[in-house]
């Protein structure tokens, strides 16, 4: 890892304040993405600010059907979280299952979205589930927030304080694991609220997490997997590595999106 | 440079570090404290796990400066003087381990798992919250025995507290 300034900030303010401050200043939460890319060198921010002390950027509220998650929440206190999972069980457990249960004491749902690793699992929720993205400046849809591989509509300076959304009548998240690393080969959050169906992957995209459209339409006709029978991403957008091709994926996302639903509707 | 001060097992210590010393370099360099191992260095393998305010954290993948003002519990703030935590007790009852290189790691998720799940441990439980903790020579099977065992021993020594106290 190369030399860095490290701070730690008190409030939201604060934070801001100290970021200004460096050449190249970089927020820190968890440190769960940041600190191994500073490791490999993949990273080398001048000063690092860290917000993980931040009292107003933490918490679960749940209000009837809303549902309000500080940015600095950590993926445990997600997943435990008994109003939050009798709301939407399907982030309780795709909280559950990011990481290992060491890295979900640490990492928070804010540095997630904040980051967007194409293969993360929180940027499928909050497209799906039609999410807020709150931050210290304005409220941003999700639709409009996911820009590109681990790219955001996030400005210099710019904090996810938060995320807000309306809890839908079903949801589910099914993700195929790459057996080594654990992450997302194929992750696929489906949604069932007022307005619709929505169906978001990540993992797979060459852009990174987006909505699959036509899915999202034969299920808002009929919210049941057969309604999927047929349809498929096409292999042309997707990633291929070495751990899966392009073609695999495609086939992945229609399985995954069959077993959500299967799931939603259980 | 930065001072950093937490509380080791118990005992107040500080130092002067710089901003990018990992705490688990902290703990075996300027504490001498090398229970905690560094297996991986890229935040998968769990030899370097140790619980920071109660909480079993990847020590390789923390800041020392990130953890100042902390509480931190290592392999060696386990046992009570010369007798062993339950968890190191079962291990070595159950032969839970083989080079022993990932055992610290094991030894402290073990202890977080099983108060995370006061409700008790079933094997694949234990499989599935051992994910974050890798054992390179595959024994797992003992490992879990241990984890097992451990967790009852701790639940009954804990109801014999509650009638005590009743």
């Amino acid at each position: 890892m190369y030399s860095l300034n490290y701070h730690r900030a008190s409030s939201v303010a604060d934070a801001v304040k100290l970021q200004k401050k460096g050449e190249d200043a970089k927020f820190v939460s968890g440190g769960m993405t940041l600190i191994p890319a500073m490791k490999s060198r993949l990273a080398a921010p001048s000063d690092l600010v860290d917000l993980a002390h931040i009292a107003e950027m933490k918490g679960i509220k749940v209000s009837g059907k809303t549902v309000t998650i500080g940015g600095g929440t950590t993926h445990a206190e997600v997943a435990s979280d008994a109003k939050l999972k009798a709301v939407c069980p399907a982030l309780t457990y795709l909280a559950s299952h990011i990481g290992d249960p060491h890295v979900r004491h640490k990492g928070t749902i804010g540095g997630s979205i904040a980051n967007n690793d194409p293969a993360a699992d929180y940027p499928a929720a909050m497209l799906a589930l039609g999410a807020t993205i709150i931050t210290n400046k304005r409220e941003i849809a999700a639709d409009k927030f996911f820009t590109g591989l681990f790219e955001t509509a996030l400005k210099d300076g710019e904090i996810v304080t938060g995320v807000s959304f309306t809890a839908p009548a079903q949801a589910a998240y099914e993700k195929f694991r790459n057996p080594a690393s654990r992450y997302a080969i194929v992750g696929v959050f489906v949604a069932k609220g007022k307005d619709g169906v929505r169906v978001a992957v990540t993992g797979a995209g060459d852009e990174g997490v987006f909505r699959a459209h036509g899915m999202e339409k034969a299920l808002t006709k009929a919210f049941a997997p057969a309604s999927l029978e047929g349809l498929a991403i096409p292999a042309g957008s997707l990633m291929s590595d070495m751990h899966a091709s392009a073609e695999y994926r495609s086939s992945l996302i229609t399985v995954m999106a069959k077993r959500a639903v299967a799931k939603a509707s259980a | 440079m930065s001072d950093v001060s937490l509380v080791v097992n118990g005992r107040k210590v500080s130092g002067s570090v710089e901003d990018r010393t990992l705490l688990v370099h902290f703990l075996r360099e300027n504490l001498g404290l090398t229970g905690t191992h560094v297996g991986c260095d890229t935040s998968q393998c769990g030899a370097c796990v140790v619980h920071v305010d109660g909480k079993a954290v990847k020590s390789c993948t923390m800041l020392a400066v990130q953890a100042s003002g902390s509480e931190v519990v290592t392999i060696e703030g386990l046992a009570n003087g010369a007798e062993l935590h339950p968890v190191q007790a079962a291990f070595k009852e159950h032969h839970g381990l083989q080079c022993g290189f990932c055992t610290p790691g094991m030894i402290m998720a073990a202890t977080d798992m099983i108060r995370r799940h006061p409700e008790g441990l079933d094997e694949a439980t234990v499989r599935a919250e051992l994910e974050g903790n890798i054992c390179r020579c595959t024994g797992y099977h003992n490992i879990v025995k241990a984890v097992l065992a451990a967790s009852k021993t701790m639940a009954k020594s804990k109801g014999k507290a509650k009638a005590k106290a009743a």
